[in-house]
Formats: C-alpha cells, sequence, structure tokens
C-alpha cells in the first residue's frame, strides 16, 4: 500500500524574467497518515514552491514525478479539488482580499468544502457560532469577522486567521508555510496549539519552516532537510536541534 | 414642445439658441473631438427621433411595481419627458422653484448638454430652503418607445446649509434616447448626495451630463451606477468655486453584452483649499466597452487643493475592452494631486488563495468581482438605504 | 512665504538662466535660398548626389506634405509657422581635408570645444588624417547644421562589422539597407512633420549593427544648428540584427537668437530576435530668453519597432532646452517578449512649452514595457506628459507600468498629465500612477540644516525627483545631464 502522501522524484519550474527556472529537482517525500513532518532548508531551496505545488498554483509548472494522496493522482486535480481531498495549505504570506468580508468568505469556503464532502452546509447561525468559538481558542476578536479579508491585518492576525481557517476546514494534510514568520512568542504558542489540537490519527501535517523554534512547539515525527530542490537528508526530531547548533553545512557537503 | 418629425441635424440647424449654432458648425462629435474620442455618437444620426408620446398611467404601474425602491421622503415620477403628479409627492419644506445663479455657458463644451439646451423640457425644479435637511428624494425616469426622445432639465438648488440626498433611477423599454442635464447649485455648507442608477434598455440612448457649482464648504457627493443602454455616457462637470468645497464623483459601471459605458468628469478646482475624490470601477464582460476621461484643472489661485482620481477596470472577456484617459492640469504649485489607472484581469494570486480554501472557480470569480464592487459602494458611507437599493439592484447582497 | 520664494529664484537659476551654449560660429556656409517648393527638394537631392530613388520618394513626401495639416492637438501654443521663412539647406563650404589641428578652421574648432567635446576628438571630428587612435570609448558623428561633418573612429568600427555613417553617404554606400528600411517604422505620411522631413532632411546618422555583433563602443551625435533662419532637420536610422547591441547618444545644441529656428528629425529604430538599442538623447537647444523670445521648435518624430522576439528598444531623454518641445519617442512591440522602454526628464523654465510623451503599441503576446517620465516645471513655463498605452488583442500577458510624476515649481507654471490608456486583450495588465507635487519646506529645511544651500538642496532634491531616470543614461551622458540640471553629486551612497 502507497503512503498517504506520496511524493516522487517531483520536478517543477516557473518561468522568470530571466527564462525558465527549475526550482524543484526530483523531491521524493512519503507522509504516513497521522504523522507531523517537518521541512528545514536554507533560503531558496525551493520549499514554498514545494508547498504551492502541493496546494495547484498554476504559475508553477511540474515538469517530472508524481504526487500520490490518498490513493489519488493529486497533480491532476484544481485547487479547490484539493481542498475539498483534505489538502491545506497556511500561506506564508496570505493574500490580500479587498472588499471580501471575512466572514463571508469563511462561510463560503466551510461551506463549499463541506458540499463537496456531502456533508450538510451550515446556516449563518451556525455558523457564526462556529467560528465564534474557534476565534476565542485562538484569542481573535470578533472583529476581524467584518473585515476585508487579510487586509489591514498585522502579521499575527494574519497568521492566525491561517490557523483559524484549517480548523475551520478540517483537512487531513496540512501544509504550513513558515507560519512562525513574524510571530511573537505568544502568538507562536497560539498557531502551535491551533495545530497541536488537530492531531490525531486521522491528521497529516507538512510543517515548513527556518527555525527550530516553532518545532519546540510543534514536535514532528520526521524531519526532513531541503536543499537545491531535494530532501537531502531525513530522520527524527533530533536533527532539528543539530541544524540549529551546526547550520546546513554538514548536510550539504554530505549531500555534494 | 414641438413636434419632431425629422432628424436630430435638422432638428438643431432649425432651432434658435446655442444648440443650434453648435451642431451646425460641428455636426455630431466624431472620434476628432477629444472630448468623444472612445465614444461614438453615430448611431444616433441614423435614427429620426419624435418627441415621446404620454405614457400610459398602467405602463407607469407597472414600472412602479417591479421597481423596488426604497422608502423615501418624496418620490417623483417623469414617464415619456413628462412630470407624473398622480405618483409624485414632494419631501417636506421645498420649494418647487430653484434658486439659480443665472448661468454663463457652462455647458458650451458639452454635446449632451447642448443637445438637451435645445430640444429642453422642463424637469424638476426644486430649491432646498437654509438650514433644511430634506431626506431622500426618489426620482424615477421612465421612457418606453421606438425612436423616441426625451431631454429634461433638472435644475436643483441648496440653500446654506441644507441638505438633500437624490436617488435618481433611470429605467425603459425600446430604443430610445434619453437627454437629462442636471444644474446643480450648492450653497455654503449644504450638501447633496446624488445617486444615480442608470439601467437603460440594453438598446437605448443615455446621454447624460450634470453641471454642479460648489459654495464654501458645500458638497457635492455624487454616485453613479451604470448597468443599462446601448449607449451610454454620464457627463460630470463640478466647479469647486468657493474655499473648502468637496466634489465626489464615483462610479461603477458595469458592462456586458455589447453596452457601452462612458463615464466622463471635470473637476474644476478654482478656490483655494478644496478637495475631490473621485473613484471609478468599470467590470466588463461578453463585448462590453468601457470609457473613463477624468479631468481634473486646477486654476493658478486654487492652492492647497487636494485631488485624487483612482480608475479600475477589470476585464472579464477577450472581447471586452477598457479605454481610460485620467488627465490632471495644474496651474498650482502647492497642491496634492494624484490619479491612477489600472486595466486587467482578476488577480490571480486572489482567485488561488480562494480555491485553495475549497471554493470553486467560477464561484471564486464571482466573489471577487463582487468585492471589487461592493468596495466601491462603500463609499457611499451613511447612505445605507441608497446603499442598500443599489446592492440589491446588483444582485451583490451576500 | 520666503522659503517658496527663494526656492523658486533657484530653481529659475538651476534651470540654465544663462544659456551656456547660446554662441554662434562665424563659418563660410553654402545657404539655399529661403523657402520650400519643388525646386529645393531637388536642390537638397541634387547637392548630396543622390540617386534617383531617394529623389522620387522625397519628392512623394512633399506633394503629401502640401496636402496635411500642422496638428495642433498638443498643449502648445506659439505663433503659425511660415514654412516659406526659412532656409531648407546650409552646408559649410567644403575645403580640401586638413592636414593637423592647425589647419582647421578655427570656428568649427572653437565650436567643438564650446561643446565640450575633448580635443582630440575635435581632430578627429575636423577630419584630421591620422588622428584615430582605438582609445577613446565613445564614436562621434558631429551634425553642423544639417550636415555630417565629420564621424570618428570609423575604421574600429568597420572592423567590428559596425557601420556608422552620415545618413547621406549611407544612401549611396548601403542603398539597399537604406531602401530596405527608410520610412518602414516611421512612413513618410505618419504626421505633418515626418513628411515634412521625408521631403527635406540633408543629413543625420546612420547605423547597422550586424548579426550577433556588441558594438564596441558608445555611438553618439551632436546636433547644432548654426546659421540663421535654417531649419534642421536630420533623419536617423538604427538598425540592429539578431542578438546586436548598440548604445547610441545623442546631444542638441544651438546659438541665442532672437528669431524661432525649427527643427523637425526623424529617429527610426529597428530591433530584430535579441536585439537591443538604448537610445539616449540630452536635448539642450536654446530655449529662448526670459521674455519668451527666440528658441527652437522642436517638433520630433522617434519611434523605434521591436521587430524581433525578446527585443529591447529603450529611450531615455534629458529634455532642457527648446520653446517648443512636441517629442513622443514610442515603441511597436511586435516580436514576442518584447520590451519598450521610456525614461524622461523634462524641464521648462521661463516661456519654455513642452508636451512629451511615447506611445507603448503591445501587438504581440508576453510583451512588456516601463514608463517614467518626470517633469519639472518652473518659471512660466509648461509642460506635459502625453502619452498612449495600447494592448491589441493579441497582447496576451501584456505588461505596462507607468509612472508620472510632476514637480511645479512656483505658481506661474503649468505641469499636465494627459495618459490614454486602451485595453484589448483580458489577460493584459496596465497600471499608471502620476502625482503632482512641489518640494516641501520640510525636505528644503532639513538639507538646509544640515548645511546645504538652498541651491543645493534643491539639486539635491530634484536629483533625487529625476533620479530613476538619470540612472539609465550612460556615464558620458549622466555628467552632462547632471551639468544641465546644475545640480550637486549626490552622497556615495545610493
Amino acid at each position: 500500500m502507497t503512503s498517504f502522501l506520496d511524493i516522487r522524484d517531483l520536478e517543477a519550474q516557473i518561468e522568470a524574467d530571466e527564462g525558465t527556472k527549475p526550482i524543484l529537482k526530483g523531491l521524493s517525500l512519503s507522509v504516513p497518515k497521522g504523522e507531523v513532518h517537518a521541512i528545514m532548508g536554507p533560503n531558496g531551496s525551493g520549499k514554498s514552491t514545494l508547498s504551492y505545488v502541493l496546494a495547484g498554483r498554476e504559475d508553477y509548472e511540474v515538469t517530472g514525478g508524481s504526487v500520490v494522496f490518498k490513493g489519488e493522482d493529486l497533480l491532476a486535480l484544481a485547487p479547490e479539488e484539493r481542498a475539498a481531498l483534505g489538502v491545506f495549505l497556511a500561506f506564508q504570506a496570505p493574500v490580500e482580499l479587498p472588499g471580501v468580508n471575512n466572514a463571508n468568505f469563511l462561510r463560503t469556503a466551510v461551506n463549499a468544502i463541506r458540499k463537496a464532502r456531502e456533508e450538510t452546509e451550515l446556516d449563518a447561525v451556525a455558523f457564526l457560532k462556529l467560528v465564534r468559538e474557534e476565534m476565542r481558542h485562538l484569542s481573535m476578536s470578533p472583529e476581524m469577522l467584518k473585515r476585508a479579508v487579510n487586509v489591514g491585518f498585522s502579521g499575527g492576525e494574519k497568521k492566525r486567521n491561517e490557523v483559524l481557517q484549517m480548523r475551520l476546514l478540517k483537512p487531513s494534510l496540512a501544509i504550513l508555510d513558515e507560519t512562525d514568520s513574524g510571530l511573537d512568542i505568544d502568538a507562536l504558542r497560539i498557531v502551535a496549539e491551533g495545530v497541536n489540537s488537530l492531531r490525531g490519527p486521522e491528521f497529516s501535517a507538512l510543517v515548513i519552516t527556518h527555525h527550530q523554534r516553532l518545532l519546540d512547539y510543534i514536535v514532528p515525527d520526521k524531519v526532513h532537510v531541503m536543499a537545491m530542490g531535494r530532501i537531502i537528508h531525513s530522520g527524527g526530531p533530533e536533527i532539528a536541534l543539530q541544524l540549529e547548533k551546526e547550520g546546513y553545512k554538514a548536510f550539504l557537503e554530505a549531500a555534494a | 414642445m414641438t413636434e419632431r418629425t425629422s432628424s436630430l441635424q435638422d432638428i438643431f440647424s432649425g432651432r434658435g439658441g446655442n444648440g443650434a449654432s453648435f451642431l451646425k458648425e460641428n455636426s455630431l462629435p466624431t472620434r476628432k473631438n477629444e472630448a468623444w474620442h472612445y465614444t461614438s455618437l453615430r448611431g444616433l444620426a441614423k435614427t429620426i427621433w419624435q418627441a415621446a408620446p404620454a405614457l400610459d398611467q398602467g405602463r407607469i404601474d407597472v414600472w412602479l411595481a417591479r421597481l423596488a425602491l426604497p422608502p423615501a421622503q418624496g418620490v417623483v415620477v417623469f414617464a415619456n419627458g413628462r412630470f407624473v403628479p398622480s405618483c409624485s409627492s414632494l419631501p417636506e419644506g421645498v420649494i418647487l422653484q430653484a434658486d439659480l445663479t443665472p448661468e454663463d455657458g457652462v455647458n458650451t463644451t458639452s454635446f449632451s448638454g447642448m443637445l438637451n439646451e435645445a430640444l429642453e423640457q422642463k424637469g424638476l425644479e426644486l430649491h432646498v430652503p437654509d438650514g433644511q435637511d430634506a431626506g431622500l428624494l426618489v426620482m424615477l425616469v421612465l421612457n418606453e418607445g421606438e425612436g423616441v426622445s426625451t431631454h429634461l432639465r433638472h435644475k436643483i438648488s441648496l440653500g446654506v446649509k441644507a441638505s438633500l440626498t437624490i436617488l435618481e433611477v433611470s429605467v425603459g423599454r425600446g430604443r430610445y434616447l434619453n437627454n437629462p442635464v442636471f444644474e446643480i447649485e450648492c450653497a455654503d455648507r449644504a450638501h447633496l448626495t446624488h445617486v444615480k442608477q442608470q439601467n437603460e434598455s440594453l438598446e437605448a440612448y443615455h446621454l447624460a451630463f450634470v453641471s454642479a457649482m460648489i459654495g464654501k464648504k458645500a458638497v457635492y457627493e455624487s454616485f453613479t451606477l451604470q448597468q443599462g443602454g446601448k449607449i451610454a455616457r454620464h457627463e460630470v462637470r463640478t466647479d469647486l468655486q468657493n474655499e473648502q468645497a468637496i466634489a465626489h464623483v464615483n462610479a461603477i459601471q458595469v458592462v456586458s453584452g455589447q453596452s457601452h459605458h462612458d463615464l466622463t468628469s471635470f473637476i474644476h478646482h478654482i478656490a483655494p483649499h478644496c478637495q475631490s475624490r473621485q473613484t471609478v470601477r468599470t467590470v466588463m464582460d461578453q463585448e462590453g466597452t468601457g470609457v473613463f476621461q477624468g479631468k481634473i484643472l486646477v486654476d493658478q489661485k486654487a492652492q492647497k487643493t487636494d485631488g485624487y482620481q483612482m480608475n479600475q477596470a477589470l476585464l472579464l472577456s477577450d472581447s471586452a475592452q477598457m479605454n481610460s484617459k485620467p488627465e490632471l492640469e495644474i496651474y498650482a504649485d502647492d497642491v496634492r494631486c494624484s490619479h491612477g489607472a489600472t486595466v486587467g484581469a482578476l488577480d490571480e494570486e486572489q482567485l488561488f488563495y480562494l480555491r485553495s480554501r475549497g471554493i470553486a472557480e467560477a464561484q471564486a470569480r464571482a466573489m471577487l468581482i463582487r468585492a471589487f464592487l461592493n468596495e466601491s459602494l462603500e463609499l457611499l458611507g451613511d447612505q445605507t438605504i441608497v446603499r442598500d437599493y443599489l446592492l440589491g439592484s446588483m444582485n451583490l447582497h451576500d | 512665504m520666503a522659503a517658496t520664494t527663494e526656492t523658486r529664484k533657484t530653481v529659475e537659476t538651476l534651470a540654465h538662466s544663462t544659456y551656456e551654449w547660446g554662441f554662434e560660429t562665424d563659418i563660410e556656409m553654402d545657404i539655399a535660398p529661403k523657402g520650400l517648393d519643388e525646386g529645393i527638394v531637388r536642390l537638397i537631392s541634387s547637392k548630396k548626389n543622390e540617386p534617383q530613388w531617394m529623389l522620387d520618394w522625397r519628392l512623394k513626401a512633399f506633394a503629401l506634405w502640401k496636402t496635411m495639416e500642422e496638428p495642433h492637438w498638443a498643449k502648445l501654443r506659439y505663433p503659425v509657422i511660415d514654412y516659406q521663412d526659412a532656409h531648407y539647406f546650409a552646408q559649410p563650404r567644403k575645403k580640401p581635408g586638413p592636414k593637423s589641428l592647425e589647419e582647421v578652421d578655427p570656428e568649427l574648432l572653437r565650436t567643438y570645444e564650446k561643446l565640450g567635446i575633448p580635443l582630440h576628438e575635435q581632430a578627429l571630428l575636423a577630419g584630421v588624417e591620422g588622428a584615430e587612435q582605438p582609445r577613446v570609448p565613445v564614436a562621434v558623428d558631429a551634425v553642423f547644421d544639417s550636415v555630417s561633418v565629420a564621424t570618428t573612429f570609423r575604421k574600429t568600427l568597420q572592423e567590428a562589422g559596425v557601420i556608422f555613417c552620415p545618413i547621406s553617404e549611407a544612401i549611396i554606400e548601403h542603398p539597399d539597407l537604406v531602401q530596405k528600411y527608410l520610412g518602414r517604422v516611421v512612413p513618410v505620411g505618419d504626421n505633418f512633420f515626418s513628411a515634412l522631413n521625408s521631403a527635406v532632411f540633408t543629413d543625420g546618422s546612420f547605423v547597422y549593427i550586424p548579426k550577433g555583433v556588441r558594438c564596441p563602443m558608445e555611438l553618439s551625435t551632436y546636433f547644432r544648428i548654426n546659421a540663421r533662419n535654417t531649419g534642421q532637420f536630420e533623419r536617423t536610422l538604427i538598425i540592429a540584427e539578431e542578438g546586436a547591441y548598440v548604445s547610441y547618444l545623442e546631444g542638441c545644441t544651438a546659438p541665442q537668437r532672437d528669431e524661432n529656428q525649427l527643427h523637425a528629425a526623424v529617429v527610426e529604430l529597428v530591433a530584430m530576435d535579441d536585439a537591443a538599442i538604448k537610445y539616449s538623447t540630452v536635448q539642450n537647444w536654446y530655449p529662448g530668453d526670459e521674455n519668451g523670445k527666440g528658441g527652437i521648435y522642436n517638433f520630433v518624430t522617434k519611434r523605434g519597432l521591436c521587430q524581433g522576439e525578446r527585443s529591447r528598444i529603450s529611450w531615455t531623454q534629458v529634455e532642457t532646452g527648446s520653446a517648443i518641445t512636441w517629442k513622443y519617442p514610442s515603441c511597436i512591440l511586435a516580436g514576442r517578449g518584447s520590451v519598450g522602454e521610456f525614461y524622461s526628464v523634462a524641464v521648462t523654465n521661463k516661456h519654455q512649452q513642452a508636451d512629451t510623451g511615447t506611445k507603448m503599441i503591445h501587438l504581440a503576446p508576453d510583451t512588456k514595457s516601463t514608463i517614467i517620465a518626470k517633469t519639472i516645471s518652473a518659471g512660466k513655463s509648461d509642460s506635459t506628459y502625453r502619452g498612449l498605452v495600447r494592448m491589441q488583442p493579441k497582447a496576451s500577458n501584456g505588461r505596462n507600468f507607468t509612472q508620472c510624476d510632476s514637480l511645479l515649481i512656483g505658481d506661474q507654471c503649468g505641469a499636465h498629465t494627459v495618459p490614454y490608456i486602451e485595453s484589448r486583450n483580458m489577460s493584459a495588465r496596465v497600471e499608471h500612477e502620476a502625482t503632482t507635487s512641489k518640494i516641501s519646506e520640510d525636505q528644503l529645511f532639513y538639507c538646509r540644516s544640515r548645511g546645504l544651500s538652498d541651491e543645493e538642496a534643491v539639486g539635491l532634491i530634484v536629483n533625487g525627483f529625476c533620479r530613476e531616470v538619470l540612472k539609465e543614461l550612460p556615464m558620458e551622458f549622466a555628467v552632462e545631464a547632471q551639468k544641465l540640471l546644475q545640480i550637486s553629486l549626490e552622497g556615495s551612497v545610493g
């Protein structure tokens, strides 16, 4: 049986001003059901590209390899179909949607996914009750429901809004792209709790980060070191500590 | 009003006044006429326009029942160019005679204004006395018929510290020409909100011209929604001739089918310390064409002018097109003036964000278009009744 | 407001209060009689020993011109131009080639010296035999009253396969190339002034860069109007073949005179696949005096065709001179992925009027254009940015970004922005921003509290305002441009 998420020899490129730029160069990675894996790597190693490719962003062209998720060819699906299947990307830089009311956005998303999963849609009252409850857990002001999505949100507010969406959409695979960047220690703890509370046999996550710090709060089952568009080393949580102490140099040299 | 049986040009040259000489010299404006570079009126010349016959009360009732007009302090109805007293009631305290300063040929640059002047029909003439808040006045303008035209001339004056909100709704059936003119004067500290819904028949021509003179610390706030018409142009000229006067000329144009919408504005800063704000958003689908021409002119004496103009257009189809000309003409040095314009498709990044949350592409697009228009409606501020009406008429309610 | 007044004064002096280049050179000239008719067109052609096809081309242009009307859509006011009241041909009387600098007409030499052209180059320009040395990096073509008097470094360029010569010579030496491209980008009947130029142009530069060649040095042309009542009509044609690159500089000056003089040039650029042409201009024609008397009427048509895929044409201009400027260097982006750029600083003072900008016509997919226009108005001048960005139906994924900023100094001047944006492609994106402001008292005070004089402060701020454009100029010209703006250099940072 294949794994829950199985990435094989993935290659992807992007059109840049200077021409086509390959970013993922044969990346392989497996995440079993119920496990949380961390991906660490230096800037420019392709971490964010991986998260965008998994979520289905069209400006990245997949030129090789495969991604199988829950037995399906993930790369053949539209972004919204991936979301319905249980993929959730917490964006490193959440997109601002001027004029789109946050409450309306959240409800539309929740109901779109419920509909796809053949669950009954939530009416406004039920939805508001649910979302207020979740917001309380994340120490978010209910006033944020009235604002346009991410517009004028502080860095911390944006990240919390991402975690709120994650909790509302109940994914089976969450990809957290540097969710810790720009967060102070209190916000970090709240975000981590938001993720940890979802942990269970039906929830897997890929936590992409620069820092060991986040992994103090979200302890991964496995850590992968990414560089030059590939996974160059995999191991237990102790790798993160080693990286924190010694940097990427040793891993890079070993891979070279 | 005389019966009209010949073509528009004939009428123009056969009648006296400014309008006649204007058309004799120039005929219909062409592309070479800078003000009409992007809007062609050639189709207008093909029709022999008749004076519109009176409209049956039954038809008027049908329209009134169909439109969900909001509750208001007053309603006035014009049908085929005629005032309909049986359906009209005025807000308390307003006087049925405008108090306008004799104009000194303000309209001579506008073809729409000249056309109206030549074939002028008496429209709404009212005055809001000093200090009076007249509330909301709904003005319904109906036109029905083939090859008929109406040319109502409305004159609105607000006294010192007076205030009024007008919701002008233009609808109709058939291939007609609606050519209204508003002469507006706001005395010191007066506040006029002029909201307009242009939802003419898709075969109709709509050529509107608004001239607003704004007093000291007075506000002319206009918001125009263009939805209908085959060729529709809303043209605004505001003169900020007293200190701290404020003009807002905002608009939304929703263009589909083969419609053509044109929003043309000319904001003249004459006195110092005045402010103008303009946000025009256009959404074009199918073979729709959008036009925005906005000019801010700042006179030498108009120091400390604060002028801002933003024009954004969304193209939703490969056959749609947008022409935009935001223009600044500035003769004072101590001013803050800026404009911006963007034309393009929906933002791919925003679309992806919505889709990554499970929202299907078509729905995500609809959400972003709605948001684009909704944001504009926010400019109506606390005019919630009017805003709700416009939201409803655009199907924009969440 | 004392500070405002001071600012104004400073800038009035700053924007060439004295026109340094306003001298006249007394040189023996051959001058055609005043007026313009078919006979004059024939005379010009015969003086240049042109082949029949060239004469026919001119006569056709002249016939067309007679049917056309002078355009008046620009925001420019000037008295009616009497096209019969000018000389259409003037050239320095030819003598046998001088053997050394001593033999060169001293007036001509003095002219170059005043223009700031280095002595060594002066020798080259004056045609001193054997003066060529391959160390100076700029090849110069000097056009004196519509006639190219000398072109330097021809040997070095020839070795690289580059043709750089007066267009009059190219008509005779390279007729195939000229016939193929002349009037291709700016058709004879494109506009009133291009038709006039086509009929009566007397000289200009011709540049041909063959496939794959990167031109080994900057090419430069100095235009000088000297003779009285002479119209100057240069014609420039630059062709960059596949993968070629050239940077071309153009400088212009004229003597101080009470009467207005007409200048109507045409510049055509053609770039093939992966070719790049960088065209820089420092325009410093005589602007007229404090009362608006005299000055050059500058009606110029400049247009580049990005014919090849991924080709690039970049216009950079610093416009400080002329009484009237009517000029819109444009790019036609016909090759897939081609790029057009327009960087402009326009300074007007006294009674100068400038109506200048660009057109970016996107015809092909993935084309990109950038427009950065900085306008500074002082005195009683008027300056207008006028630009057109058009996305045609095939310009999928086309991109344009436009930024227009105006700075007004004093309340007797005007600054205007007239952009036209036309989009017929859904996936194309056009962004336009424009601002108008003045030099803030805060900025001035801040600079002065750090010890800068008023003049230095204004210079510094104006320099900063124009920086995005000035940095596009090649070094040789950046210096001249800064001198023209009379501004002190910024600190070593930034």
